[in-house]
C-alpha cells in the first residue's frame, strides 16, 4: 500500500496538517489500515524532501499546513493512471505452508486446510458484519471505506475457493490408485520440473 | 438445545444393503430464532439433505429433527403438511414462482392452501412483499420483474403468514453480485426480526452473512465458525 501516494491525493485537494490527513485517510478506509501519525509524519517530510509537497510557516494553532506542488500533482495524477503490478508472486504464506505441508511426511494436509479455512470464514464473517454495521444511504467516504472492505472480502472469498479447489484435489490425489508410490520413481525429470518453481518461489520469499 | 430448528444425531440412507448412499451421519445442529446459518460443502455433501430434512420434505434414517419443539417423526402425514404450511418457509434458487399468478397472488397462495380466506390472504401477502420493499410491484407478473425483484417475491412467500423457518437453497444462485448481496441482505434482515434461517450455499461470501457457518463433507459437519459481534470489530480487534 502506498500511504506516499494516498496523503498525496487527500493533498491535492486541499492543504492539510498531519491529524487531518491521518483522519481523512481512514475516514476513506473504515480504519481498515491504521496509520499512526508517526508515519504521517515520517511520509510528510519524504514528500518535502522530493518536493512533492511544501509545508506552511504554522498557522495561530501551531500546525503545519501541507500543500501539495506541482511536481507532487504530476506524482498524484501518474499514480492514478499507472497499474499496480502483480509481476512479482506476492509471498502468500497460506500458498508456501500449503506447498510444504502437502510435501512434508506426517502432516495432516485435511487438518492445516480445514483450520485455515475456518480462519478465512471468519474473518469474511468479520468483514461482512463490519459491513452491514454501515450506513447503506451511502455517502462518497461511506463507498469508499466499503470499497475497501468489498476488497477484503473478495480476497477472503477467493482465498477459501482455493483451499476448497486444494481439498478437491488432494482427495483426487489419494484417491487414485497406486499413482501416487509410483509416480517419483517412475518419472524423476517430472517430478524435478515441481520443485524447481517451489525453489523459484522461496527464492522470491527470500528477496 | 433452545433451537427452533434441531437435529439431534440425525443419519439419512438412501437405498439398502450394498446399494446404500449415506447422505448423512450423526448430523447435530440447532438453529435459533434470530439466528442464520448458512450451510456449505462440495457438492453431494449432504447440504440438501440437511435442507429437505429441516423441511419435513423428507424423514431421517435415525435420529431427531425437532421444529418449534416438535418431533416431526411423531406427526402423521398430513400433521406435517401442517408443519410445512405453517411454519417453514423456501426459497429456492430457481424462484418457483407461478407465472400466471401476479406477485402478491403468489405469496398469498400457499396461505389460501392452508385455507386462509382469501381476502386474508391478500392482506398478509402485501405486508410481506412490503417487508421486501415490493409494494409498487403486487400486481404485476413474474416475467415483468428483474431476477432480483423475482427473488425477493419468492422470500415474501417464504415468510408470509406465521412461518418462522426460512431455508434457502442456493437462493443467490442465479443472481449477479450485488443482487445476490441485496438477497442475503433481506434474509438476515427477516432473521434478525425473528425467523430461524438456514441457507445452504457455496458461495463464501453470501455464507459469511450467517451467525455460524457450517461445513459438510460426506455427510458429516466437519467444521463451524462464528463471528465476532461487530463492536469489537470496530473497537480494532479484527484479525
Amino acid at each position: 500500500m502506498s500511504v506516499k501516494h494516498a496523503l498525496l491525493s487527500l493533498l491535492a485537494q486541499e492543504p492539510m496538517y498531519g491529524y487531518q490527513l491521518r483522519a481523512e485517510f481512514e475516514s476513506r478506509t473504515g480504519a481498515t489500515w491504521p496509520l499512526n501519525i508517526g508515519q504521517v509524519y515520517t511520509t510528510l517530510g519524504r514528500l518535502e524532501r522530493d518536493g512533492l509537497v511544501a509545508a506552511d510557516e504554522p498557522g495561530a494553532d501551531g500546525q503545519h499546513h501541507y500543500r501539495i506542488t506541482d511536481d507532487g500533482r504530476t506524482a498524484v495524477l501518474d499514480w492514478f493512471a499507472t497499474p499496480v503490478a502483480r509481476d512479482q508472486a506476492r509471498r502468500d504464506e497460506v500458498a508456501m505452508k500449503f506447498a510444504f505441508a502437502v510435501t512434508s511426511p506426517g502432516v495432516d494436509v485435511g487438518a492445516v486446510l480445514q483450520a485455515q479455512r475456518r480462519a478465512t470464514m471468519k474473518a469474511l464473517q468479520d468483514y461482512t458484519r463490519l459491513k452491514r454495521s454501515g450506513d447503506p444511504a451511502e455517502g462518497r467516504e461511506e463507498l469508499s471505506w466499503s470499497l475497501v472492505v468489498d476488497s477484503l472480502i473478495f480476497a477472503a472469498e477467493a482465498e477459501i475457493r482455493w483451499l476448497d479447489h486444494c481439498e478437491a484435489r488432494v482427495r483426487r490425489y489419494a484417491a487414485a490408485p497406486a499413482a501416487p508410490a509410483a509416480a517419483p520413481a517412475a518419472a524423476p525429470p517430472a517430478t524435478r520440473a515441481k520443485p524447481a518453481t517451489g525453489a523459484e518461489h522461496a527464492e522470491e520469499a527470500a528477496r | 438445545m433452545s433451537g427452533y430448528l434441531t437435529f439431534e444425531r440425525v443419519t439419512r440412507v438412501h437405498g439398502q444393503g450394498a446399494a446404500s448412499v449415506t447422505a448423512l451421519r450423526a448430523a447435530s445442529l440447532s438453529v435459533a430464532r434470530g439466528e442464520l446459518v448458512a450451510v456449505m460443502g462440495p457438492s453431494g455433501s449432504g447440504k440438501s439433505t440437511l435442507l429437505t430434512l429441516a423441511g419435513g420434505l423428507d424423514r431421517p434414517t435415525e435420529g431427531t429433527v425437532r421444529v418449534d419443539g416438535v418431533d416431526l417423526r411423531s406427526l402423521t402425514r398430513s400433521g406435517l403438511a401442517e408443519v410445512r404450511r405453517t411454519k417453514v418457509g423456501y426459497v429456492f434458487q430457481g424462484f418457483n414462482l407461478i407465472p400466471s399468478l401476479t406477485a402478491a397472488e403468489n405469496v398469498a397462495l400457499p396461505l389460501e392452501l392452508d385455507g386462509l380466506g382469501g381476502r386474508e390472504s391478500r392482506r398478509l401477502a402485501q405486508e410481506a412483499l412490503a417487508e421486501v420493499g415490493l409494494v409498487d410491484e403486487a400486481a404485476r407478473f413474474p416475467d415483468d420483474l428483474s431476477g432480483g425483484q423475482q427473488q425477493r417475491v419468492a422470500i415474501a412467500r417464504g415468510v408470509v403468514g406465521d412461518r418462522r423457518l426460512l431455508l434457502a437453497d442456493e437462493p443467490t444462485g442465479a443472481l449477479d453480485s450485488q443482487t445476490g448481496e441485496d438477497v442475503m441482505r433481506l434474509i438476515r434482515e427477516r432473521c434478525d426480526a425473528g425467523a430461524a434461517g438456514m441457507v445452504v450455499t457455496h458461495d463464501a461470501r453470501h455464507a459469511a452473512w450467517a451467525d455460524r457457518v457450517l461445513f459438510i463433507r460426506d455427510g458429516m459437519v466437519v467444521d463451524e465458525s462464528a463471528s465476532e459481534p461487530v463492536d469489537v470489530l470496530l473497537a480494532g480487534d479484527a484479525r
